[in-house]
Protein backbone atom coordinates (compact mmCIF):
# COMPACT_ATOMS: atom_id res chain seq x y z
CA UNK A 1 0.00 0.00 0.00
CA UNK A 2 1.12 3.49 -1.12
CA UNK A 3 1.49 6.12 2.15
CA UNK A 4 -1.59 7.96 0.65
CA UNK A 5 -3.39 4.98 0.50
CA UNK A 6 -2.40 4.35 3.92
CA UNK A 7 -3.28 7.57 5.07
CA UNK A 8 -6.85 7.74 3.57
CA UNK A 9 -7.77 4.61 4.89
CA UNK A 10 -6.72 5.21 8.36
CA UNK A 11 -8.46 8.38 8.27
CA UNK A 12 -11.37 6.14 7.33
CA UNK A 13 -10.77 4.10 10.12
CA UNK A 14 -10.99 6.67 12.87
CA UNK A 15 -14.43 7.94 11.15
CA UNK A 16 -15.75 4.41 11.34
CA UNK A 17 -14.76 3.96 14.37
CA UNK A 18 -16.24 6.98 16.04
CA UNK A 19 -19.45 6.69 14.16
CA UNK A 20 -19.72 3.20 15.50
CA UNK A 21 -18.85 4.30 19.23
CA UNK A 22 -21.39 7.21 18.55
CA UNK A 23 -24.22 4.43 17.42
CA UNK A 24 -23.14 2.72 20.68
CA UNK A 25 -23.67 5.30 22.89
CA UNK A 26 -27.00 6.32 21.46
CA UNK A 27 -28.15 2.50 21.43
CA UNK A 28 -27.81 2.77 25.01
CA UNK A 29 -29.02 6.12 26.28
CA UNK A 30 -32.24 5.12 24.11
CA UNK A 31 -32.45 1.50 26.20
CA UNK A 32 -31.57 3.74 29.50
CA UNK A 33 -34.50 5.86 28.63
CA UNK A 34 -37.15 3.48 27.34
CA UNK A 35 -37.32 2.27 31.01
CA UNK A 36 -40.01 2.95 33.01
CA UNK A 37 -40.18 5.95 35.21
CA UNK A 38 -41.08 4.05 38.32
CA UNK A 39 -39.37 0.76 39.39
CA UNK A 40 -40.18 -0.52 42.42
CA UNK A 41 -36.84 -3.24 42.49
CA UNK A 42 -36.24 -4.92 45.48
CA UNK A 43 -37.09 -1.48 47.71
CA UNK A 44 -39.86 -3.08 49.59
CA UNK A 45 -38.52 -6.66 50.30
CA UNK A 46 -35.53 -5.75 51.66
CA UNK A 47 -37.50 -2.84 54.01
CA UNK A 48 -39.77 -5.19 55.29
CA UNK A 49 -37.07 -7.80 56.13
CA UNK A 50 -35.01 -5.20 58.52
CA UNK A 51 -36.33 -6.12 61.52
CA UNK A 52 -34.91 -10.21 61.41
CA UNK A 53 -31.52 -9.13 59.59
CA UNK A 54 -30.31 -7.42 62.91
CA UNK A 55 -28.97 -4.02 61.52
CA UNK A 56 -30.90 -0.79 60.78
CA UNK A 57 -29.06 0.41 57.85
CA UNK A 58 -30.60 -1.20 54.47
CA UNK A 59 -27.32 -1.40 52.77
CA UNK A 60 -25.20 -3.01 55.71
CA UNK A 61 -28.26 -5.65 55.79
CA UNK A 62 -28.20 -5.86 52.01
CA UNK A 63 -24.23 -6.27 52.09
CA UNK A 64 -24.00 -8.34 55.14
CA UNK A 65 -27.35 -10.57 55.60
CA UNK A 66 -29.40 -10.90 52.56
CA UNK A 67 -26.61 -11.07 49.95
CA UNK A 68 -24.18 -12.13 52.44
CA UNK A 69 -22.57 -14.47 49.87
CA UNK A 70 -21.50 -12.05 47.37
CA UNK A 71 -19.54 -10.34 50.18
CA UNK A 72 -18.03 -13.21 50.75
CA UNK A 73 -17.17 -14.17 47.30
CA UNK A 74 -15.66 -10.52 47.26
CA UNK A 75 -12.94 -11.06 49.90
CA UNK A 76 -12.08 -14.00 48.28
CA UNK A 77 -11.31 -11.50 45.43
CA UNK A 78 -9.55 -9.17 47.33
CA UNK A 79 -7.29 -12.04 48.50
CA UNK A 80 -6.75 -13.44 44.83
CA UNK A 81 -5.75 -10.19 43.72
CA UNK A 82 -3.01 -10.01 46.05
CA UNK A 83 -1.93 -13.00 45.23
CA UNK A 84 -1.75 -12.14 42.05
CA UNK A 85 0.43 -9.21 42.82
CA UNK A 86 1.99 -10.95 45.23
CA UNK A 87 3.53 -13.69 42.44
CA UNK A 88 4.24 -10.86 40.30
CA UNK A 89 7.52 -10.14 42.21
CA UNK A 90 8.71 -9.00 45.39
CA UNK A 91 8.29 -5.31 46.50
CA UNK A 92 10.39 -2.97 45.64
CA UNK A 93 13.81 -2.33 47.34
CA UNK A 94 12.64 -0.10 50.14
CA UNK A 95 14.73 3.46 49.96
CA UNK A 96 15.93 4.33 53.50
CA UNK A 97 14.64 7.91 52.69
CA UNK A 98 13.32 9.27 55.84
CA UNK A 99 10.12 11.54 56.14
CA UNK A 100 10.42 15.36 55.88
CA UNK A 101 8.97 17.17 58.61
CA UNK A 102 5.91 17.57 57.58
CA UNK A 103 5.09 14.15 56.47
CA UNK A 104 6.09 13.32 59.79
CA UNK A 105 3.82 15.71 61.55
CA UNK A 106 1.28 14.18 59.70
CA UNK A 107 1.41 11.19 60.31
CA UNK A 108 1.54 11.33 64.05
CA UNK A 109 -1.14 13.34 63.81
CA UNK A 110 -3.10 11.44 61.29
CA UNK A 111 -3.10 7.98 61.48
CA UNK A 112 -4.31 7.24 65.35
CA UNK A 113 -7.15 9.82 64.40
CA UNK A 114 -7.57 7.59 60.97
CA UNK A 115 -7.52 4.75 63.28
CA UNK A 116 -10.33 6.14 65.70
CA UNK A 117 -12.52 7.49 62.41
CA UNK A 118 -11.89 3.65 61.02
CA UNK A 119 -13.62 2.09 64.48
CA UNK A 120 -16.42 4.29 64.33
CA UNK A 121 -17.43 4.00 60.79
CA UNK A 122 -17.36 -0.02 61.28
CA UNK A 123 -19.35 0.80 64.79
CA UNK A 124 -21.88 3.05 63.04
CA UNK A 125 -22.36 1.24 59.60
CA UNK A 126 -25.05 -0.63 61.82
CA UNK A 127 -27.28 1.94 61.61
CA UNK A 128 -25.70 4.72 59.29
CA UNK A 129 -23.84 5.47 56.30
CA UNK A 130 -20.45 3.10 57.01
CA UNK A 131 -19.89 -0.61 57.39
CA UNK A 132 -17.14 -2.81 56.94
CA UNK A 133 -15.91 -1.02 53.68
CA UNK A 134 -15.73 1.94 54.84
CA UNK A 135 -13.71 1.50 57.45
CA UNK A 136 -11.34 -0.95 56.17
CA UNK A 137 -10.29 1.50 53.32
CA UNK A 138 -9.67 3.82 55.96
CA UNK A 139 -7.23 1.65 57.83
CA UNK A 140 -5.99 1.23 54.54
CA UNK A 141 -5.61 4.85 54.52
CA UNK A 142 -3.86 5.07 57.39
CA UNK A 143 -1.62 1.97 56.14
CA UNK A 144 -0.36 3.85 53.36
CA UNK A 145 0.61 6.61 55.37
CA UNK A 146 2.79 4.72 57.34
CA UNK A 147 4.65 3.22 53.99
CA UNK A 148 4.86 6.36 52.54
CA UNK A 149 6.60 7.71 55.57
CA UNK A 150 9.29 4.70 55.39
CA UNK A 151 7.69 2.85 58.80
CA UNK A 152 7.82 -0.64 58.13
CA UNK A 153 6.39 -3.18 60.43
CA UNK A 154 9.71 -5.39 61.92
CA UNK A 155 10.17 -8.19 59.99
CA UNK A 156 9.10 -11.33 62.36
CA UNK A 157 5.30 -9.72 61.76
CA UNK A 158 5.80 -9.87 58.17
CA UNK A 159 5.61 -13.60 58.02
CA UNK A 160 2.65 -15.33 59.76
CA UNK A 161 1.06 -12.25 61.55
CA UNK A 162 0.54 -10.54 57.92
CA UNK A 163 -0.92 -13.46 56.35
CA UNK A 164 -2.94 -14.36 59.65
CA UNK A 165 -4.59 -10.56 59.26
CA UNK A 166 -5.10 -11.27 55.87
CA UNK A 167 -7.19 -14.33 56.28
CA UNK A 168 -8.95 -13.24 59.10
CA UNK A 169 -11.92 -11.52 56.85
CA UNK A 170 -12.74 -14.20 55.14
CA UNK A 171 -11.86 -16.82 57.48
CA UNK A 172 -14.26 -15.32 59.59
CA UNK A 173 -17.20 -15.00 57.40
CA UNK A 174 -16.60 -18.89 56.27
CA UNK A 175 -16.42 -20.22 59.83
CA UNK A 176 -19.64 -18.49 60.89
CA UNK A 177 -21.49 -19.68 57.73
CA UNK A 178 -20.25 -23.06 58.52
CA UNK A 179 -20.91 -23.51 61.92
CA UNK A 180 -24.11 -22.20 61.25
CA UNK A 181 -24.17 -24.72 58.88
CA UNK A 182 -23.77 -26.95 61.46
CA UNK A 183 -25.96 -25.58 63.63
CA UNK A 184 -28.96 -25.10 61.45
CA UNK A 185 -28.30 -27.05 58.72
CA UNK A 186 -28.26 -23.70 56.59
CA UNK A 187 -25.03 -22.01 55.52
CA UNK A 188 -25.03 -18.20 56.58
CA UNK A 189 -28.39 -18.48 57.80
CA UNK A 190 -28.45 -16.12 60.87
CA UNK A 191 -31.21 -16.94 63.53
CA UNK A 192 -32.52 -13.51 64.17
CA UNK A 193 -31.58 -12.74 67.35
CA UNK A 194 -27.92 -13.00 66.93
CA UNK A 195 -27.86 -11.55 63.46
CA UNK A 196 -26.70 -7.64 65.08
CA UNK A 197 -23.71 -9.61 66.96
CA UNK A 198 -22.67 -12.13 64.05
CA UNK A 199 -22.97 -9.28 61.40
CA UNK A 200 -20.56 -7.05 63.98
CA UNK A 201 -17.89 -10.06 64.21
CA UNK A 202 -17.87 -10.47 60.79
CA UNK A 203 -17.19 -6.46 59.89
CA UNK A 204 -14.59 -5.93 62.98
CA UNK A 205 -12.52 -9.13 60.94
CA UNK A 206 -13.73 -7.78 57.33
CA UNK A 207 -11.99 -4.43 58.43
CA UNK A 208 -9.01 -6.03 59.38
CA UNK A 209 -8.57 -7.84 56.58
CA UNK A 210 -9.98 -5.16 53.88
CA UNK A 211 -7.16 -2.57 55.47
CA UNK A 212 -4.57 -4.51 55.48
CA UNK A 213 -5.34 -6.19 51.63
CA UNK A 214 -5.49 -2.86 50.75
CA UNK A 215 -2.34 -1.51 51.98
CA UNK A 216 -0.25 -4.69 50.82
CA UNK A 217 -1.62 -3.88 47.48
CA UNK A 218 -0.18 -0.35 47.67
CA UNK A 219 3.34 -2.24 48.68
CA UNK A 220 3.31 -3.77 45.27
CA UNK A 221 4.81 -6.70 45.93
CA UNK A 222 5.57 -9.92 48.11
CA UNK A 223 7.09 -8.18 51.58
CA UNK A 224 11.07 -8.78 51.48
CA UNK A 225 11.46 -11.48 54.72
CA UNK A 226 15.08 -10.81 54.86
CA UNK A 227 16.83 -8.51 57.19
CA UNK A 228 17.09 -5.36 56.95
CA UNK A 229 19.19 -2.63 58.17
CA UNK B 1 -36.41 22.48 41.45
CA UNK B 2 -34.36 24.81 39.12
CA UNK B 3 -31.62 24.33 41.55
CA UNK B 4 -31.73 20.79 41.68
CA UNK B 5 -31.52 20.85 37.94
CA UNK B 6 -28.64 23.37 37.85
CA UNK B 7 -26.55 21.82 40.57
CA UNK B 8 -27.12 18.30 38.70
CA UNK B 9 -26.35 19.72 35.82
CA UNK B 10 -23.45 21.19 36.77
CA UNK B 11 -22.28 17.80 38.68
CA UNK B 12 -22.85 16.30 35.16
CA UNK B 13 -21.12 18.41 33.24
CA UNK B 14 -18.03 18.67 35.84
CA UNK B 15 -18.29 14.38 35.50
CA UNK B 16 -18.08 14.36 31.63
CA UNK B 17 -15.60 17.14 31.09
CA UNK B 18 -13.22 15.59 34.09
CA UNK B 19 -13.36 12.22 32.54
CA UNK B 20 -12.92 13.75 29.24
CA UNK B 21 -9.19 15.63 30.16
CA UNK B 22 -8.31 12.94 32.30
CA UNK B 23 -7.99 10.99 29.46
CA UNK B 24 -7.07 13.23 26.12
CA UNK B 25 -4.39 14.57 28.87
CA UNK B 26 -0.62 14.20 27.05
CA UNK B 27 1.16 14.17 30.81
CA UNK B 28 0.40 11.21 32.84
CA UNK B 29 0.68 13.20 36.00
CA UNK B 30 -1.87 15.20 35.13
CA UNK B 31 -4.07 12.80 34.10
CA UNK B 32 -4.00 10.43 36.96
CA UNK B 33 -4.63 14.14 39.18
CA UNK B 34 -7.40 14.43 37.30
CA UNK B 35 -8.59 10.93 37.61
CA UNK B 36 -8.39 11.51 41.72
CA UNK B 37 -10.41 14.64 41.02
CA UNK B 38 -12.90 12.73 38.98
CA UNK B 39 -13.56 10.18 41.70
CA UNK B 40 -14.04 13.14 44.04
CA UNK B 41 -16.91 14.76 41.78
CA UNK B 42 -17.97 11.42 41.48
CA UNK B 43 -18.61 11.17 45.25
CA UNK B 44 -20.44 14.42 45.45
CA UNK B 45 -22.61 12.39 42.65
CA UNK B 46 -23.97 9.13 44.61
CA UNK B 47 -24.64 12.15 47.91
CA UNK B 48 -27.39 13.64 45.07
CA UNK B 49 -28.30 9.92 44.17
CA UNK B 50 -28.96 9.36 47.88
CA UNK B 51 -26.25 6.97 48.01
CA UNK B 52 -24.04 7.87 50.95
CA UNK B 53 -22.77 4.39 51.53
CA UNK B 54 -21.36 4.24 47.94
CA UNK B 55 -20.10 8.06 48.33
CA UNK B 56 -17.76 6.93 51.39
CA UNK B 57 -16.57 3.96 49.38
CA UNK B 58 -15.95 5.88 46.07
CA UNK B 59 -14.09 8.82 48.04
CA UNK B 60 -11.60 6.36 49.72
CA UNK B 61 -11.19 3.52 47.21
CA UNK B 62 -12.35 4.70 44.19
CA UNK B 63 -10.75 8.20 44.26
CA UNK B 64 -7.93 8.18 47.33
CA UNK B 65 -6.80 4.55 46.61
CA UNK B 66 -6.99 3.78 43.04
CA UNK B 67 -5.36 7.55 43.09
CA UNK B 68 -2.75 6.35 45.44
CA UNK B 69 -1.93 2.93 43.41
CA UNK B 70 -1.80 4.75 40.44
CA UNK B 71 0.72 7.57 41.37
CA UNK B 72 2.75 4.76 42.64
CA UNK B 73 2.99 2.56 39.35
CA UNK B 74 3.98 6.21 37.78
CA UNK B 75 6.75 7.09 39.72
CA UNK B 76 8.01 3.03 39.60
CA UNK B 77 7.45 3.89 35.44
CA UNK B 78 9.63 6.51 35.77
CA UNK B 79 12.55 5.83 38.49
CA UNK B 80 12.90 2.62 35.42
CA UNK B 81 13.15 5.58 32.97
CA UNK B 82 15.62 7.46 34.92
CA UNK B 83 17.99 4.46 35.50
CA UNK B 84 17.96 3.75 31.42
CA UNK B 85 18.69 7.02 30.70
CA UNK B 86 21.50 7.24 33.41
CA UNK B 87 22.69 4.18 32.09
CA UNK B 88 22.73 5.50 28.81
CA UNK B 89 24.19 8.95 29.95
CA UNK B 90 27.21 7.03 31.20
CA UNK B 91 27.74 4.38 28.59
CA UNK B 92 27.89 7.42 26.46
CA UNK B 93 30.80 8.88 28.61
CA UNK B 94 32.45 5.66 28.24
CA UNK B 95 32.52 5.68 24.69
CA UNK C 1 -37.33 12.82 33.34
CA UNK C 2 -35.83 13.47 36.42
CA UNK C 3 -32.50 13.77 37.30
CA UNK C 4 -32.08 9.89 37.68
CA UNK C 5 -32.10 9.93 34.26
CA UNK C 6 -29.59 12.77 33.79
CA UNK C 7 -27.28 10.56 35.98
CA UNK C 8 -27.74 7.61 34.04
CA UNK C 9 -26.72 9.06 30.81
CA UNK C 10 -24.13 10.49 32.49
CA UNK C 11 -23.45 7.10 33.35
CA UNK C 12 -23.65 6.00 29.39
CA UNK C 13 -21.52 8.83 28.36
CA UNK C 14 -18.46 7.52 30.71
CA UNK C 15 -18.69 4.43 29.32
CA UNK C 16 -18.08 5.72 25.96
CA UNK C 17 -15.83 7.71 26.87
CA UNK C 18 -13.67 5.21 28.32
CA UNK C 19 -14.40 2.33 25.54
CA UNK C 20 -13.15 5.40 23.02
CA UNK C 21 -10.34 5.94 24.89
CA UNK C 22 -9.52 2.34 25.95
CA UNK C 23 -9.27 1.75 22.46
CA UNK C 24 -7.01 4.72 20.72
CA UNK C 25 -4.40 4.75 23.93
CA UNK C 26 -2.08 2.09 23.02
CA UNK C 27 -0.10 3.16 26.63
CA UNK C 28 -1.21 0.54 29.26
CA UNK C 29 -1.44 3.01 31.97
CA UNK C 30 -4.08 5.54 30.03
CA UNK C 31 -5.65 1.84 29.44
CA UNK C 32 -6.20 1.04 33.10
CA UNK C 33 -7.60 4.91 33.45
CA UNK C 34 -9.74 3.94 30.70
CA UNK C 35 -11.36 0.61 32.14
CA UNK C 36 -11.92 2.69 35.66
CA UNK C 37 -13.74 5.40 34.00
CA UNK C 38 -16.03 2.71 31.98
CA UNK C 39 -16.21 1.11 35.49
CA UNK C 40 -17.52 3.76 37.09
CA UNK C 41 -20.01 4.80 34.16
CA UNK C 42 -21.43 1.52 35.00
CA UNK C 43 -21.88 1.83 38.21
CA UNK C 44 -23.55 5.52 37.66
CA UNK C 45 -25.95 4.03 35.43
CA UNK C 46 -26.72 0.76 38.09
CA UNK C 47 -27.46 3.34 41.11
CA UNK C 48 -29.24 5.92 38.99
CA UNK C 49 -31.66 3.40 37.77
CA UNK C 50 -31.79 1.90 41.32
CA UNK C 51 -33.08 5.29 42.01
CA UNK C 52 -36.24 4.90 40.42
CA UNK C 53 -38.82 3.69 43.40
CA UNK C 54 -41.86 5.54 44.41
CA UNK C 55 -40.89 6.53 47.76
CA UNK C 56 -38.53 8.47 48.88
CA UNK C 57 -35.70 6.08 49.77
CA UNK C 58 -33.88 4.76 47.20
CA UNK C 59 -33.24 0.61 46.45
CA UNK C 60 -30.40 -0.79 48.55
CA UNK C 61 -29.48 -3.43 46.15
CA UNK C 62 -28.12 -1.43 43.65
CA UNK C 63 -25.60 0.43 46.27
CA UNK C 64 -24.33 -2.58 47.73
CA UNK C 65 -23.49 -3.94 44.03
CA UNK C 66 -21.40 -0.94 43.15
CA UNK C 67 -20.14 -1.02 46.78
CA UNK C 68 -19.07 -4.61 45.73
CA UNK C 69 -17.98 -3.33 42.52
CA UNK C 70 -15.60 -0.36 43.29
CA UNK C 71 -13.88 -2.86 45.69
CA UNK C 72 -13.14 -5.17 42.98
CA UNK C 73 -12.27 -2.65 40.71
CA UNK C 74 -9.60 -1.29 43.12
CA UNK C 75 -8.21 -4.81 43.83
CA UNK C 76 -8.65 -5.70 39.43
CA UNK C 77 -6.70 -2.00 38.84
CA UNK C 78 -3.77 -3.07 41.73
CA UNK C 79 -3.07 -6.01 39.43
CA UNK C 80 -3.09 -4.62 36.29
CA UNK C 81 -0.78 -2.03 37.85
CA UNK C 82 1.54 -4.85 38.72
CA UNK C 83 1.61 -6.38 35.77
CA UNK C 84 2.34 -3.15 34.02
CA UNK C 85 5.41 -2.83 36.01
CA UNK C 86 6.28 -6.65 35.41
CA UNK C 87 5.92 -5.90 31.59
CA UNK C 88 8.10 -3.09 31.38
CA UNK C 89 10.71 -5.07 33.29
CA UNK C 90 10.46 -7.89 31.29
CA UNK C 91 10.13 -6.47 27.61
CA UNK C 92 10.96 -2.43 28.57
CA UNK C 93 8.15 -1.03 26.71
CA UNK C 94 4.83 0.53 28.06
CA UNK C 95 3.00 0.92 25.49
CA UNK C 96 1.13 -1.99 22.91
CA UNK C 97 2.45 -2.17 19.62
CA UNK C 98 1.29 0.03 16.96
CA UNK C 99 -1.00 -1.82 15.31
CA UNK C 100 -0.05 -1.71 10.88
CA UNK C 101 -2.13 -1.91 8.45
CA UNK C 102 -0.44 -4.22 5.71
Amino acid sequence: MSAADHKWSSLALRWVRLLLLLALAGGLAYAVLSLPDQAIGLNDQVRSNMETSGVHNPVTAVLLNFRGYDTLLEMGVLLVALLGVWSLGAAAAHRRVGPGPVLSFLVDGLVPMMILMAGYLLWVGAAAPGGAFQAGSVLAAAGILLLLSSKRLPVRLMRWPLRFALVLGLGAFVAVGVTLLSVSGLFLQYPPGLAGGLILFIEAAATLSIGVTLAALFLGGRPEAGPRR
Amino acid sequence: MILQWGFDGMLAIALLLLAWRALRSPDLFTAIVLFIAFGLVMALAWVRLQAPDVALAEAAIGAGLTGALLLAALARLNDLDDNINDSHAVDAEKK
Amino acid sequence: MNTVFLYALVGVGLFTLGLYALIVHTHLLRKILAVNVMGSGVFLVLVALGGRTPGASPDPVPHAMVITGIVVAVSATALALALLLRVRAETGRTRLPEERLE
